[in-house]
């Protein structure tokens, strides 16, 4: 059962409650004025001590279109945390106010620490580099839609592959299921984690393959999952200069690709994708980020106990 | 050749990997013991070549996480009455709390520090561990 869980990690739910979440967003998506006061009298916290757009705004935009209501903060020093307040203390706090959170934190773990401090359900809405879980989501909601399902495809990741979040938890959650493949397409210092690359995929028997090329692979994948070199997670801004433009999607590289090889990322975007590719109709960025929006609205319903 | 006396009530570590007594001394604060304390470093053994041994004539609290962390296949003997009353098995803990730290600079750890550092087992073979915040994976002491 969901409710009054914690979606911190995407190991910490099962294959059938995943389905679950996806099937409900399935609905919402064909009819969602019939859930239009779910949340009536309910009220979500958002908490998000990093900057975002897209998954504040759809995890605010859900509650509000499920009719319940939004408090909390998109920048720590409004809050006591300036004051230095800890985390424990603020969740808290915030759990004497809310059904349930949405937290975002640049420190990994921070909000599977939190998690152990209160009682009301809590969405982890990206930790440092570490998981974002609910774009996860969002991501194969997006892949259903299109494709059916996430079985028996090739998908290519491409950029920062060591500090996506996004990436960590899309990989986490694919690698439960049969005939997936991966082609991780980055620099060699920014690979995927040790514990990525040892403790899911390999340990799950995933064929995989490291490369840092992506003209010769493109032909391979249904999905090309493309990626932002997060400079907010680099120490040496050198470092950051020197690897921030090594792949880049334009309508050339586009020619590689199969006609049925969509292209997603999970944004905001720098240059990593050029703007000739957006019309290309393989171009599905955009709409993963309003399916964000639906399975959030499932997510918080599910989490709620509502359905 | 070096001798040290058995003891008659206390508790003796043997065959530590050479090298980690020091280790497990400091850990278990024997510094600071008012009892007789015995740290033998390098002595022979026809099993390992050398080992480490300890020597507490005090029967004391012991972590035996801890023990199995550093070298599952050293062995706990209690003593009484100078006979060995209780051997304790060790094993390499599947979970340790406040015995590893995290020094992942993105971990949660590094800045809020007023709860438990837990680190789960990933390869009993290579001793290795994931901290429960970040998934940073360490090998605090090998199994070499």
């Amino acid at each position: 059962m969901l409710k009054n869980r914690c979606l911190i990690d995407p190991a910490d739910f099962t294959r059938e409650e995943f389905r679950e979440i996806f099937d409900l967003a399935h609905q919402i998506i064909a009819d969602p004025e019939k859930y239009s006061k779910s949340c009536e009298g309910k009220i979500l916290a958002t908490l998000f001590y990093e900057p975002s757009t897209r998954t504040r705004f759809s995890f605010e935009a859900a509650m509000l279109r499920l009719g319940g209501k939004v408090i909390g903060f998109s920048e720590p020093n409004s809050s006591s945390t300036a004051k230095g307040e800890s985390i424990a203390d603020t969740l808290r706090t915030i759990e004497c106010y809310a059904d349930i959170a949405a937290m975002r934190h640049p420190k990994e773990g921070a909000p599977r620490m939190a998690s152990h401090y209160i009682q009301m359900p809590l969405i982890n809405a990206g930790d440092g580099g570490h998981q974002h879980p609910t774009q996860t989501l969002t991501d194969i909601l997006t892949i259903e839609r299109l494709r059916g399902n996430v079985e028996n495809k090739t998908y290519g990741f491409c950029g920062d592959l060591k500090f996506g979040r996004t990436v960590h938890s899309l990989v986490k959650f694919l690698s439960n299921y049969e005939g997936v493949k991966f082609i991780f397409i980055s620099p060699e210092e920014l690979r995927v984690p040790e514990y990525i690359r040892e403790e899911v995929v390999k340990k799950k028997g995933i064929p995989f393959e490291e490369v840092d090329q992506m003209e010769p692979y493109m032909g391979q994948l249904d999905f090309l999952y493309m990626t932002r070199v997060q400079r907010e997670r680099f120490f040496n801004e050198e470092d950051y200069i020197r690897l921030k433009d090594r792949f880049i999607l334009d309508a050339e590289k586009m020619t590689y690709a199969r006609p049925d090889t969509y292209i997603l990322h999970p944004l905001p975007r720098v240059n990593e994708i050029s703007t000739e590719v957006d019309n290309d109709p393989r171009a599905q960025y955009f709409n993963q980020a309003r399916n964000g929006m639906y399975v959030r609205m499932a997510l918080i319903c599910k989490l709620l106990g509502i359905y | 050749m070096l001798e040290i006396n058995s003891i008659e009530r206390g508790i003796v570590i043997d065959h530590i990997k050479a090298g980690y007594g020091m280790t497990v001394f400091n850990y278990l604060h024997l510094e600071n013991a008012d009892y007789n304390v015995a740290l033998i470093m390098n002595a022979f053994s026809l099993k390992m070549g050398k080992k480490d041994i300890i020597k507490i004539n005090e029967v004391i609290d012991i972590n035996y996480d801890f023990l199995g962390l550093i070298d599952p296949n050293a062995t706990v003997n209690i003593i009484e009455n100078g006979k060995t009353v209780k051997k304790v098995k060790l094993e390499v803990p599947e979970t340790v709390t406040n015995i590893i730290h995290c020094k992942n600079p993105r971990c949660v750890t590094s800045v809020e520090h007023y709860f438990d550092h837990v680190f789960h087992l990933v390869d009993k073979e290579k001793r290795s561990y994931r901290c429960e915040y970040c998934d940073d994976i360490v090998v605090p002491y090998p199994n070499k």
